[in-house]
């Protein structure tokens, strides 16, 4: 009876932070997109990062959570702030000069897109995401993603390093002050 | 599992989809645009990790850091075209730049 009262109370509270991190994640979602100065947007996206770290460590998802939080919001945002700084001011419209058909066609692109997505997921796994399996506690431990990530999955690993190695060329060739003579 | 189910999740992943498409269809600086694509790529990464959750395969996790990565690689090549337009004096804005030509 205790621990049932105990399992309870847990469940509120997992419900309640979950709660919270849904709705700043949705809601730094919408700030990336409507803020019309791309700093503020970068800014966001942190926050966007943090609840979508606070969701992934209730998934029990813990290697995960802190790779998001050291790759995105320590690396790939400060990289973003720095270009945005760097880029400075720019005497641009953020949007496209109003509610043109531009403006009204993506929206709804959008849209169509979301509702595809709730559809084919909804139809594909209707029932089937209602049992839930029991974890162990090693799941989502850095030892335990190492294993399938070094014995299952090596060869995604090893074109994982590959891509990031081509990617970081290409970075350095596109930055690169050599101007070709036009 | 305590807490809301794997539909839940799901749900919250489509909705920070569909925010990071609208965000890279109506936006016109670049900037912004890397920026929603970012979204989209962590809505697919919310999807990913609650279904291995819910299946407890951790394949899902795996192919979660493997979109990181694929992210960091994105956001390089990125700013580095961002960069390389400034330098060159072009305008950020993607309606403007219509033509590969240097």
């Amino acid at each position: 009876m205790n621990g049932l009262v105990l399992a309870s109370a847990g469940n509120v509270l997992v419900w309640i932070v979950w709660v919270v991190a849904a709705f700043s994640c949705i809601a730094s979602g919408l700030a990336v997109v409507t803020f019309s100065n791309p700093f503020y947007s970068a800014l966001a996206l942190i926050g966007n990062l943090a609840s979508l770290a606070v969701m992934y460590l209730l998934l029990s998802a813990e290697f995960v959570a802190a790779a998001q939080v050291l790759v995105y919001a320590g690396a790939v945002v400060v990289m973003f702030l720095f270009v945005i700084a760097y880029v400075g001011p720019r005497h641009e419209t953020p949007w496209s000069g109003g509610p043109g058909w531009q403006t009204v066609g993506a929206a709804a692109a959008a849209g169509a897109l979301l509702v595809e997505i709730v559809v084919a997921v909804g139809m594909q796994a209707s029932g089937s995401l209602a049992h839930e399996t029991e974890v162990g506690a090693a799941f989502g431990t850095p030892a335990w993603i190492g294993r399938i990530f070094l014995v299952d999955h090596l060869l995604a690993f090893e074109i994982t390093s590959v891509v990031l190695l081509v990617a970081a060329v290409g970075g350095v060739i596109l930055g690169s002050h050599t101007r070709r003579t036009a | 599992m305590l807490g809301p189910d794997t539909a839940w999740y799901l749900a919250v992943a489509a909705v920070l989809f569909g925010i990071g498409a609208l965000g890279v269809l109506i936006r016109r600086n670049t900037l912004v645009v890397l920026l929603s694509l970012e979204l989209m790529l962590n809505a697919g990464n919310l999807a990913l990790i609650a279904l291995s959750r819910h299946w407890h395969n951790g394949a899902g996790q795996v192919f979660a850091l493997s979109v990181m990565a694929v992210a960091a690689s994105e956001v390089c090549v990125g700013l580095g075209l961002v960069v390389a337009l400034n330098r060159r004096d072009l305008s950020l804005d993607v309606d403007t730049l219509s033509e590969l030509r240097g």
